[in-house]
């Protein structure tokens, strides 16, 4: 286990927990990825900036973060019909169920948010569900 | 208005950086995280950890007020009853998650960084929203 970085993963959730922070005390608003970028089609017009305002952040931060430290890129090194199925299922399950692990992994759970408890749970089990049929059968 | 954008855009920010050092943004980690009957890195339990932690005291302040500290109105989630589609939508959610290692917070801090795989990933995540949003009507 050479990959076990339990004090830098310790440190980016802080950043994330600052960042769940400000959004609520701030803009009174849930920092759920899912929902902010699935709720533009349909947000009112005085709704829309603060929600791109949040992506236009999110999607520069490599660059901020490349500042200080070494460049970093995530690679996926599966299949492109593997990736698209993947990439469906997360756009259609996050909004049917109403958020994924930043909406109910950290918001709802530190809301103490029953419904986000049961999610976070269920989308934890599917996942390592599907890591255990992806890597140790067939 | 410009005060809402600009804590967005400063939280977004934060959110990002918060992903990477964490090594939500790298599939290969999370896809170990996720392999409790494999070579399990539970790296990412502390990112939990340390983002709930942080989070819980901000969200029981957030509870006691009824505009937030820049005078917007507070939207917290109202629904209470674990339903099929919490459930299920859920399920969905999380076989995505485990068959490439990216959710969408990470993916939209990749999106300049990954390269085609992490653009074709994201593509298809909107189409997904899409789906259910068409679904929905």
């Amino acid at each position: 286990m050479e990959d076990f970085t339990p004090i830098t993963s310790l440190i980016g959730g802080i950043f994330i927990g600052l960042s769940a922070s400000m959004m609520i005390l701030f803009n009174g608003r849930i920092a759920g990825i899912s929902g902010i970028l699935g709720g533009i089609a349909d947000a009112h017009k005085s709704d829309v900036s603060w929600r791109v305002a949040f992506f236009a952040g999110l999607v520069l931060s490599p660059f901020v973060y490349m500042l200080f430290s070494e460049p970093f890129a995530a690679k996926l090194t599966v299949p492109d019909l593997q990736i698209v199925i993947a990439g469906l299922l997360v756009g259609i399950g996050s909004r049917y169920g109403s958020g994924c692990t930043s909406g109910h992994g950290v918001c709802g759970i530190a809301r103490m948010s029953k419904r986000s408890i049961v999610a976070t749970a269920v989308f934890m089990t599917a996942g390592i569900a599907t890591v255990y049929v992806t890597h140790h059968m067939g | 208005m410009f005060k809402k954008n600009l804590s967005a855009l400063f939280a977004g920010l934060v959110f990002g950086i918060g992903l990477i050092l964490s090594g939500m943004t790298n599939p290969a980690k999370v896809i170990n995280f996720l392999d409790i009957f494999g070579d399990w890195d539970p790296s990412l339990m502390f990112v939990m950890i340390g983002a709930i932690g942080v989070s819980f005291f901000a969200f029981r302040k957030a509870s006691g007020l009824s505009l937030s500290l820049i005078k917007e109105q507070m939207q917290l989630p109202t629904a209470k009853e674990i339903d099929l589609p919490l459930i299920t939508g859920s399920v969905l959610f999380g076989v995505g998650w485990g068959l490439v290692g990216l959710c969408p917070g990470p993916a939209m801090a990749s999106i300049v960084t990954g390269g085609f795989e992490v653009l074709l990933f994201v593509v298809a995540m909107l189409i997904g929203m899409a789906i259910y949003r068409l679904l929905k009507r």
